[in-house]
């Protein structure tokens, strides 16, 4: 039951979407709603939110269908009147778009903001003098150590392993990705991949820190150590040092061969896992594979201080740039979940369950998903399965 | 003699062998302890050494073990996390629950693994039944030393808005955590005869020596003040002052004295003004650190931490786990809820820890809402209610769910 002058008043001290930041600061600056927000916080209102101030976000769209799912994001929280407000920065290879300032300028929005929102920068492949793209770079600026793809299958859409309900842990700051390559003799390459012990004991803490978290029962570590016997050793060793904290929580390993056929073969053994950077990287792409591709897995980095959110699978897609045909359901499961890491539930549950019942009806579906419907169709039904009562 | 008693005080978890290193590296450990640390954790590369791993804080958000304790504990607690959520503290729970009626150690060990992993815990008090066999140690005692969590910190200061008989104090107790009488050694040597042993050892006492006047500089304080009984145990309370005084040495600019334990609590309800920070062994301390929350207004006024190298523990000062007044909603949240500010300030999110306290402190002066602990007949859920409002005015953020 909302009364007119209650709605409108609620909406005013914290509804606004369009970007303010003069009014709008962070922290305990001055520049506080006035008197009579105050007044109206204090008459409760029920299954309703009141949050002071918005929430400020780095957005990063990147390249390919980033900007467009970041539109749908936009216009969502727009209709759910989500107390958060972006900043959007482009940074982009692709088109030239990207360079050490552009970093600065991204690295201190998310210092400022802590959170962060990004589509996938695109890395060419072309040699050009650098050896670590401009997504690495960023990940090492802001030492976003961990990678979480909870995957989850969406109820209403059937594929061939259903109710799945697994999470991929990956370290992606060193391994493979050290960027370290050189050529020793002509004709041969060494790239050299970095196992170090201090990060394998952070994500592997990160992986059962989480398992606690989340209530789960088993973390299983996924390695090459027959092969890689010191560096995947040393993940391992440093692995099942971490699991004797936490006496509660089963812990396993597997062999990655092992468990890429295990995956497609019989999914629902694994609960937690977690891998350097390279397997995780493949393993992130073949679970999403499992659920319904990249358009539908949601995917979060953290650092010690911060969290950017972004989709499980990181593909800019560009060959659907413009033709309106991008799945936003990884994106917006994925804001949802910052919206959550925000502390604002409310809102974070409105906007996942609205997307999971547009998906569950089956109504309206993008191509990936076997439908018809173009990107603004999905965000529209979104919008519509809210179940918010929008003031604009 | 010394050995024996040191490697029985000290923690089943440490290895006789790190005994002998630590005490190998005695004197670099006082002087760089991070050093010293750094030599340990490279000394040990098996796998049977204990880790020290990395605090849970992922994307600035932290994972805190609370501990709720029996009596009025986990009301307190539920109020805390309650303040928190609607402040937007960037802290999440891990919920430990552990039961004081079981005589296994299942629970606590638990509880002390999951302070290990999170480095951070938030508790209320765990009653502790005197009925049970002597083999059964405190909880609380078992978890402080075992985490080796040496120094207990207390901070007593009359608050404006609450009536007592003396005013402006402003004492920092700092109590050693982990040995003294605590030491749980008891034996019955001859029928009828029975020796508790009271152990003090140089490398603890230069420890939380060196600890308060760390505390002192940095808060900077003036005067410390060491609480012994040195006339009557001339070489365990002497050891006690004596390594005071080694530490006072490199202290030029503090003001040291000592004073016998007797006239200190004599002092302390006359005239306890005249004190500044106060540092003392286990015992004494449990003494003074309650004849000071009482000058100041009770047990729920007062927060309490323990800190150590690797982690750290907030409670109330006093550590009483308040049965009577238990589900009544009218116990005095304000230890608690400062408790949680401390904890706050350790973990650097001092913004919040301000707003919280700030909001506390505002609420003590309305007489209104006082709790029938300091004269008042207030309930506990219209203190937080007001703490809340307060924060809703003068915070950054708040998140309100109805």
């Amino acid at each position: 039951t909302h009364t007119p002058s209650e709605t409108a008043c609620s909406i005013r001290s914290c509804g606004e979407l369009e970007p303010n930041p003069a009014t709008r600061g962070e922290g305990t600056h001055p520049g506080r709603d006035a008197s009579p927000s105050q007044a109206c916080q204090r008459t409760p209102e029920r299954s309703s939110v009141h949050a002071r101030n918005t929430f400020k976000v780095t957005m990063v769209p990147g390249d390919g269908v980033g900007p467009e799912l970041m539109r749908a994001v936009r216009e969502v929280f727009k209709a759910a009147d989500v107390p958060v407000e972006f900043e959007e920065i482009h940074i982009s290879e692709v088109h030239n778009m990207a360079s050490e300032e552009k970093l600065d300028q991204l690295f201190t929005s998310v210092r400022n903001n802590g959170v962060a929102i990004k589509g996938k920068i695109n890395n060419p492949m072309a040699y050009k003098g650098d050896l670590a793209s401009y997504e690495m770079k960023l990940r090492r600026k802001l030492d976003l150590f961990a990678n979480v793809v909870h995957v989850t299958s969406l109820p209403g859409y059937s594929t061939r392993h259903n109710s799945l309900d697994l999470v991929i842990i990956r370290e992606q700051t060193e391994g493979e990705y050290s960027s370290l390559e050189h050529e020793s003799v002509k004709g041969v390459i060494e790239s050299l991949k970095i196992i170090t012990r201090e990060k394998s004991h952070r994500i592997a803490k990160f992986a059962f820190d989480y398992a606690t978290k989340k209530g789960r029962s088993k973390v299983t570590a996924v390695h090459k150590a027959n092969i890689m016997k010191l560096g995947d050793g040393l993940f391992l060793q440093s692995c099942a040092e971490v699991a004797k904290l936490y006496p509660k929580i089963k812990f396993e390993n597997i062999i990655i061969d092992n468990c890429c056929m295990q995956l497609v073969r019989n999914p629902y053994q694994f609960d937690v896992l977690v891998m350097p950077n390279l397997y995780g990287n493949i393993i992130d792409n073949l679970a999403a594979g499992l659920v319904g591709g990249a358009g539908v897995v949601p995917g979060e980095s953290y650092s010690d201080e911060y969290a950017v959110f972004e989709t499980g699978a990181r593909h800019p897609f560009a060959q659907a740039v413009g033709r309106n045909i991008a799945n936003p359901t990884a994106m917006l499961l994925s804001a949802a979940n910052m919206l959550r890491h925000l502390n604002l539930d409310y809102h974070s549950n409105m906007v996942s369950e609205a997307v999971k019942r547009v998906i569950k009806q089956g109504k309206v579906r993008t191509k990936d998903l076997g439908g018809y419907c173009t990107t603004e169709d999905f965000v529209r039904a979104v919008v519509n399965n809210l179940g918010h009562q929008s003031v604009y | 003699m010394q050995k024996s008693s040191m490697s029985s005080c000290c923690e089943s978890l440490y290895s006789s062998i790190e005994i002998v290193f630590y005490y190998g590296r005695l004197v670099l450990l006082l002087l760089d302890p991070k050093v010293a640390g750094s030599t340990l954790t490279s000394g040990c590369s098996t796998l049977d050494c204990v880790f020290q791993p990395p605090p849970a804080k992922y994307g600035g958000q932290h994972t805190v073990t609370l501990i709720p304790g029996d009596g009025i504990g986990p009301e307190l607690l539920n109020h805390v996390r309650e303040v928190f959520r609607f402040s937007c503290v960037p802290v999440d729970f891990e919920v430990v629950n552990v039961n004081s009626s079981r005589a296994d150690e299942d629970d606590i060990n638990n509880a002390i693994t999951a302070i290990r992993r999170n480095g951070v815990a938030l508790k209320g008090n765990i009653e502790t039944n005197h009925t049970m066999p002597p083999s059964f140690k405190s909880r609380n005692n078992l978890m402080r030393t075992s985490l080796d969590l040496y120094a207990n910190m207390m901070h007593c200061q009359s608050l404006p808005g609450v009536q007592t008989r003396h005013k402006n104090i402003d004492i920092i107790i700092i109590r050693e955590n982990t040995e003294g009488e605590y030491s749980s050694l008891e034996h019955e040597s001859v029928s009828g005869v029975v020796e508790s042993l009271k152990i003090i050892t140089r490398l603890n006492s230069l420890r939380i020596a060196d600890y308060a006047f760390r505390l002192a500089r940095e808060k900077g304080r003036r005067r410390v003040t060491a609480v012994h009984k040195a006339n009557i145990m001339k070489l365990g309370d002497g050891l006690f002052l004596q390594c005071c005084r080694e530490v006072a040495s490199g202290y030029p600019d503090i003001t040291f004295d000592s004073m016998i334990v007797d006239n200190t609590t004599m002092q302390l309800v006359c005239k306890p003004q005249q004190f500044d920070v106060m540092v003392m062994p286990n015992l004494y301390g449990n003494v003074v650190s309650n004849v000071c929350a009482g000058l100041v207004g009770g047990p729920g006024l007062v927060p309490g931490a323990n800190y150590g190298r690797d982690y750290a523990m907030f409670e109330t000062a006093t550590r009483n786990t308040g049965k009577s007044i238990a589900n009544k909603n009218i116990a005095n949240p304000t230890a608690m809820l400062l408790a949680s500010c401390l904890l706050l300030d350790h973990l650097k999110l001092h913004e919040y820890a301000t707003t919280i306290r700030n909001a506390i402190l505002t609420t003590m002066n309305e007489t209104r809402l006082h709790t029938p602990d300091i004269g008042g007949q207030g309930t506990t859920s219209e203190v937080v209610q007001s703490i809340m409002n307060i924060i809703q005015k003068t915070g950054p953020r708040t998140v309100a769910y109805y």
